[in-house]
């Protein structure tokens, strides 16, 4: 086998760069643009009939989300629990699972925090909010890894089945909001007790955002480091390529699963632990707020590429910020931001038929 | 020259002939010259191994495929079958293994719809009548109102033969329509349609394995082997053993296979199945007690008709299946195909189809051949996966292996098949083989790609590996083993060593005839 005369006359394999290489990333990027700049035109088709202008209609977009101080301050503390949502899908699509259940694990998440954060008043704030942060991830974490189970182990469907615990554990988020923990002093709003001023997570020096967006960009690069640079991260995409090829490959299907929907589910959960300690102070429900669902768009926009969910998360981010300004200025209704959204989700489903099919995207040679 | 219109669909059984039927794919002949004439009335076989052209035979006759030569003749005429509704139209009909039934509805709803000519608003009352009417003509009762679901498999297989009555088919093709029935319903379903023959109602031409069937209802058998007609007759005139003999070729076995003679002897067990029982997808037994061991330096063959439980064996022994009950060793340690097991033991296998059960289709060339050793340096410092190591492992191999890609980044799911499982031959048999598992490795592939993958599984056993070598192409199994065992029902029936195989044991074998059986014929 070693002959080396019955080999090809193999081209060197010099390390040289070629725009070949690029092909493939610049189909990734330029397919979703694509696909939003049909999700736009379609939009402004529907305002156009609704007798605005369009162009106006980007125009105030843009300009309550990106053209000012202000603006870019409101659209990232929008996008902040959206980074932290859009992981928990990411990550466990990396084995192949869809699952869409973000919002049960954030608002569990949120609970445990507040829970944590009340009982160790007293200790230091550092230390009362890593163990929030904790027991924030546990929750979440533990909370989606259910439903990885429940598929790996019992064969259940992970989309339906991570939904349906959504319901499940906002129910349960409820019930212990209004009952065993609720606050006497929350009169017409029930929460659990405070945190206290002290505990709380203060905004980055300079701005009015928050660090839980510091805390998604970083759970976003440690994700994307896992995803592609590490032999678990490519372990997971076999899982997600094809079972059938891990198991033969003696991977341990079973444990990958459930690895990365728990850190899919900590993504959530520390979103919810971040609403509690940056934003309302008590777990209320208030952390109801569709961030779990918004999250599912925004993976879905990126691909489930960790490194991609930060711009898209400012863009939707940007987009839900802008909302107020379009009904002040057009009478639009607040919600025409989500049909936006809508659209531009059921046209980035369609456009995943389109990868592979255009040539100019295929790679040459090695 | 006036072209005479074409005639009614006729009332009674057709009879049909296919003339030198030629059908090439790309390189490959499926199809050989193949003439073969159902009488009106007949009750005819069609037998042959997997891929042996029965079922691209037969989709010429329906329409589907267009041959590349030959011709077809209904009651002596000849005729152009372009499409499916050209094959209706004359009255040839297909019945198929699975059932196309809508389960939800009712047997009449089932009938009504699958006409052409079903109208807006469908007036029940004479359709029932008119069903009532057909179904008098018809010589069993099926309960017109049951919904689909209800009935049993024998009863669903009914309903498909009188839905092609009713269609007014005089020419019934079936394919394999037996395999999901029990014996008994095989039995009344093959006797029925006998019935029909005799009276021509309709002609029959039955693709089977089995040749208890064909000895039982069929009066005319075609035989055909890698495409070409290897033999026909009276099935009065034949037993099974010369039908056999026909399907798996008269090749003597082990005579001159240099190669192997020069193997050495082989050594001690490697690989020991003991009492293996695996289930199947919807949870019945496919394979039972099942013990089997191949030495080092061994090949030991699994043959078999598709469907005897080889596919389940071979998906536990690499780790895609659960094993129920049993054990499996490897030099006498227990082995579950765990990734550390799979290395401690240098465990390799080529299943079949290589892009669904080897391969991630969306990953790139290079990222499959590291399949197996990613986790490892030097392709790997723990944890830092290293890219560039792998493209360079798999731009060793794409050369070594000659690889056909586009570049080591392409997907894999972009190469042709045969270059699938060339990539998977080099991610697997590059190195140290202890154990090979093999299944069905040149199916679909051309005879050059065919002969350097028997060189190098034959390479692997002269180095010294235990391979279990499954296969439906018997001639493989003869060229390649050391030992043949004959898989049937999920249980080992037959085993020979290569010196002493006989191809028409082993074919009776196949086919569920027992030792005694073989003995007695």
């Amino acid at each position: 086998m070693s002959d080396s005369a019955s080999l090809p006359a193999a081209a060197p394999s010099v390390a040289t760069f070629s725009f070949d290489r690029l092909r493939r990333p610049a189909e990734a990027v330029l397919v979703p643009l694509g696909a939003l700049l049909a999700a736009m035109v379609l939009f402004g088709a529907f305002v156009w009939v609704l007798g605005k202008d369009p162009i106006e209609v980007y125009k105030l977009i843009y300009k309550g989300a990106f053209s000012s101080a202000f603006a870019w301050q409101n659209t990232l503390q929008r996008a902040a629990p959206l980074v932290l949502t859009a992981l928990c899908v990411a990550l466990p699509a990396q084995v192949g699972l869809i699952v869409i259940g973000g919002e049960g694990a954030l608002v569990l998440g949120g609970l445990a925090a507040a829970v944590v954060g009340h009982a160790m008043s007293g200790a230091g704030p550092h230390t009362i909010q890593i163990c929030m942060a904790i027991a924030a991830m546990i929750a979440g974490g533990a909370w989606i890894a259910l439903a990885g189970a429940l598929r790996h182990y019992r064969g259940v469907n992970e989309t339906i089945s991570s939904l349906l615990l959504s319901y499940i554990a906002i129910a349960l988020f409820n019930h212990f909001v209004e009952g065993p923990l609720r606050d006497p002093a929350s009169l017409n709003k029930p929460s659990t007790m405070p945190i206290g001023e002290a505990t709380m997570v203060g905004t980055i020096p300079g701005t009015d955002v928050h660090w839980g967006l510091v805390y998604g960009v970083m759970f976003c690069i440690v994700a994307f480091i896992l995803v592609r640079y590490t032999v678990q991260g490519f372990a997971m995409r076999i899982v997600g390529g094809n079972v059938r090829a891990a198991k033969l490959a003696g991977l341990p299907v079973g444990l990958l699963i459930l690895a990365s929907c728990g850190l899919g589910g900590a993504a959530a959960g520390l979103a919810g632990m971040a609403e509690v300690a940056a934003v309302h102070g008590s777990a209320n429900a208030s952390l109801i707020a569709g961030y779990g669902y918004a999250g599912i768009l925004v993976s879905f926009i990126a691909r489930h590429n960790p490194l991609a969910i930060l711009p898209v998360a400012v863009l939707l981010g940007g987009i839900a910020a802008s909302g107020g300004l379009l009904q002040r200025r057009l009478d639009l209704p607040d919600a025409t931001v989500l049909l936006l959204q809508g659209i531009a989700f059921m046209v980035i489903l369609a456009s995943e038929t389109l990868y592979g099919r255009a040539r100019i995207f295929q790679p040459k040679g090695g | 020259m006036l072209i005479p219109p074409p005639p009614p669909p006729s009332e009674t059984a057709l009879a049909i002939e296919c003339l030198g039927m030629t059908k090439r794919f790309g390189s490959f002949t499926a199809l050989d010259d193949v003439t073969i004439k159902v009488e009106a009335g007949a009750f005819h076989a069609l037998l042959g191994e997997n891929g042996a052209g029965k079922s691209t035979l037969v989709k010429c006759l329906v329409g589907y495929y267009r041959p590349d030569a030959g011709q077809i003749t209904v009651d002596g005429r000849e005729r152009d079958i372009r499409s499916p509704q050209d094959a209706h139209a004359i009255g040839i009909g297909m019945v198929y293994q699975h059932f196309t039934l809508v389960p939800s509805m009712s047997v009449a709803e089932n009938l009504v719809m699958a006409r052409n000519d079903v109208p807006m608003r469908i007036d029940w009352r004479t359709e029932r009548e008119r069903l009532a009417a057909f179904m008098e003509t018809v010589p069993f009762r099926i309960p017109l109102d049951a919904p689909v679901t209800s009935l049993a498999a024998g009863e669903k297989q009914k309903v498909e033969i009188l839905k092609q009555l009713y269609l007014k088919r005089r020419f019934m093709i079936l394919d394999e329509p037996t395999s999901v029935l029990t014996p008994q319903e095989a039995d009344e379903v093959l006797g029925m349609l006998r019935g029909l023959a005799q009276r021509k109602e309709v002609s029959v031409l039955i693709i089977t394995h089995k040749f208890r069937e064909v000895m039982a209802f069929a009066d005319r058998v075609s035989v055909l082997r890698r495409g070409k007609l290897t033999g026909e007759g009276r099935v009065a005139d034949l037993t099974p053993a010369a039908m056999a003999e026909m399907m798996i070729g008269t090749r003597e076995p082990a005579s001159g296979e240099l190669q192997r003679k020069a193997g050495r002897a082989p050594g001690s067990v490697r690989l020991a199945l003991e009492a293996c029982k695996v289930h199947d997808d919807a949870g019945l037994p496919a394979v039972e007690a099942l013990s089997l061991s191949v030495r080092e330096g061994e090949i030991v063959g699994i043959a078999g008709v598709s469907g005897n439980g080889q596919r389940e064996l071979v998906e536990a022994l690499i780790g895609q299946r659960e094993l129920v009950a049993g054990s499996v060793k490897i030099s006498g340690e227990p082995f579950r195909a765990t990734r550390a097991e799979i290395r401690r033991h240098r465990v390799f296998s080529l299943p079949e189809e290589p892009l669904r059960n080897a391969c991630v289709g969306m990953l790139s060339v290079s990222d499959n051949m590291g399949l197996r050793n990613f986790d490892r340096p030097p392709q790997a410092t723990w944890p830092w996966l290293k890219r560039g190591r792998l493209r360079a492992q798999a731009r060793r191999l794409i050369a070594e292996f000659k690889v056909k890609t586009p570049g080591a980044e392409a997907p894999i799911r972009n190469l042709s098949g045969g270059n699938v499982q060339r990539a998977v031959l080099a991610r697997e048999l590059s190195g140290d083989v202890s154990v090979l598992i093999v299944a069905n490795p040149v199916f679909g592939l051309d005879f050059a790609a065919v002969a350097e993958i028997h060189a190098r599984i034959l390479a692997a056993r002269e180095a010294g590996a235990a391979v279990l070598l499954v296969s439906e192409d018997l001639d493989e199994l003869l060229e390649l083993s050391d030992r043949v065992v004959v898989m049937f029902d999920g249980r080992i029936v037959h085993e020979t060593d290569i010196d002493s195989a006989d191809v028409g044991v082993i074919g009776r074998a196949m086919a569920g005839h027992s030792g005694a059986d073989a003995a007695a014929a």
